[in-house]
Parts: structure tokens; C-alpha cells; sequence
């Protein structure tokens, strides 16, 4: 599945990253604790998380993540996204709650990421 | 180790400075790209650079973060005068951490940095002495 894609679902706004839509991604890790982040989600997955800080983008970019995704609406700090867009990093922003967004994308039969 | 052959990056990390803390590993991943190291070879380098930067950041009143590169390998060592760790084994056990809670909102100190950096190292040493500082040298095959 595409970033595109995921972000037309997930009724996801581009914060950055029109260009890379078409990205595709492997799985999905969702996770507040950039720790587990780090040590546990495999190459190319796209991240679920609520934290917004810069740690969040330099910790998707040292994992090789396709894109990272903001639940709950969250609005960005303006030097976590332009960090991204240094980076590359695709980031999307979606009004809904990570518990919902992680039905979404699990009933689409997207694995997590290991 | 061929000396012609070496690429040497040198990072003073500073202590609690959330702004720049991943700077130095984000430039040292970014090297490694345009050297054309293999990209799953640059993942674990890039996780194993970025905790050691974080733990400077962290617990180690800011240091310094090295990397050499040659054709077999990667080199990555962070070398603080900060506290010291009192009992490594300890330190290297899942879920044993001492960061405090504003580190914890940032999204760390779950006690997952060194056993992380273990897994992803080809050899691991950390020398550590109380109210001296702390040497980890990390050595990943390319």
C-alpha cells in the first residue's frame, strides 16, 4: 500500500511529503515510546504516534521508515516539520484516535512491524 | 586497519539539548548514504549512533561521538565525562533505566539503549568508571 493511499483513508492531512506519495510502506508500528521504537519496528514500516517532538522524526529517519503518521489531530511544532522535510521524511497529520486508526489500518490487513 | 582507507567524523555532543540531540547521527547516516554503504548495514549503524547520541544527551553531561569508517567496518564510539555507570550488567538488562521523568515524555528511558545497541553491534565494549565517565566502542561489520 501507498502513503497516498493510507492518507486518503485515514483522512490524513500532507504536512509534508506530496512528492513521496506514492512511497510504498510494509507494515505498520504504532507506539509513544521511541525507545521500543528504535529496538523493535523493522525496515520501511510507517509509524503511528502521538508525540510531536523532534525526537519522533530522527528516530523514524535512523529506522528507515516510510512515513510517519500523527493521530489524534496533533499539531506540529514548525521545526519538527522542517526537520522533516530535511530528512524526507513523509509526515501526515489524521483527526482520528490511534486506537481507531489502527482498526482502520489492521482491517485493511496491514501486519504490524517487527 | 587500512589508514588510506578511513573515514573519521568527530560530534561534541551537548548535554540536555533536545533541539540537536540526532543532529550528529542524522549527519553521520547521511555519510554513510553517500558513501553507498548497504542500507541495512546504515539501519543498525544509525540506531546504534543515535541511542549513543541519546545517552550523552542524557545521562552523560554531553561527550563526544566518533565514527571510522572502513571497508569492512564501522566504528562508533561515545566517550562522556558524566557520572559513570555504576553496575553495567545492570545497565545492559531490558527495562533497567535511571532517565528521569521529562526524559521519559520525550518518548525514552524505557531501559532499552544498551540491550538495543547490543543487538545491533557486531562487538560491543563499554568501560565505565564512577564520577569519571564512560567509553562505549561499538563495532558493526559492512
Amino acid at each position: 500500500m501507498t502513503l497516498g493511499e493510507i492518507a486518503k483513508i485515514l483522512n490524513a492531512e500532507i504536512l509534508y511529503g506530496h512528492d513521496l506519495l506514492n512511497r510504498e510502506f510494509s507494515s505498520v508500528f504504532c507506539c509513544d515510546l521511541l525507545s521500543d521504537v528504535l529496538a523493535f519496528t523493522g525496515e520501511n514500516a510507517l509509524l503511528l504516534t502521538g508525540l510531536t517532538n523532534l525526537q519522533v522524526i530522527y528516530t523514524a529517519n535512523m529506522i528507515n521508515a516510510a512515513g510517519v503518521i500523527f493521530v489524534r489531530g496533533k499539531k506540529l511544532p514548525k521545526e519538527v516539520v522542517q526537520l522533516a522535510e530535511e530528512l524526507e521524511l513523509p509526515i501526515f497529520t489524521t483527526p482520528l484516535l490511534m486506537y481507531e486508526t489502527c482498526g482502520i489500518l489492521y482491517s485493511r490487513g496491514i501486519p504490524g512491524s517487527i | 586497519m587500512n589508514k588510506e582507507n578511513l573515514h573519521r567524523m568527530e560530534f561534541e555532543v551537548e548535554a540536555m539539548n533536545y533541539q540537536a540531540a540526532g543532529k550528529a547521527s542524522s549527519k553521520i547516516k547521511k555519510v554513510l548514504q553517500q558513501i553507498g554503504v548497504h542500507s541495512a548495514v546504515i539501519r543498525k549503524i544509525s540506531i546504534v549512533s543515535y541511542e549513543l547520541e541519546m545517552n550523552l544527551v542524557i545521562h552523560g553531561h554531553g561527550g563526544k561521538l566518533i565514527v571510522e569508517i572502513t571497508p569492512s567496518e564501522v566504528t562508533v564510539r561515545a566517550i562522556d565525562e558524566g557520572p559513570g555507570i555504576p553496575d553495567i550488567n545492570k545497565a545492559m538488562e531490558e527495562g533497567f533505566s535511571t532517565a528521569d521523568e521529562k526524559i521519559r515524555e520525550l518518548g525514552f528511558g524505557a531501559g532499552m539503549g544498551l540491550p538495543n545497541i547490543k543487538k545491533n553491534s557486531d562487538n560491543l565494549n563499554i568501560i565505565s568508571t564512577v564520577g569519571k565517565g564512560t567509553s562505549v566502542k561499538v563495532v558493526i561489520k559492512v
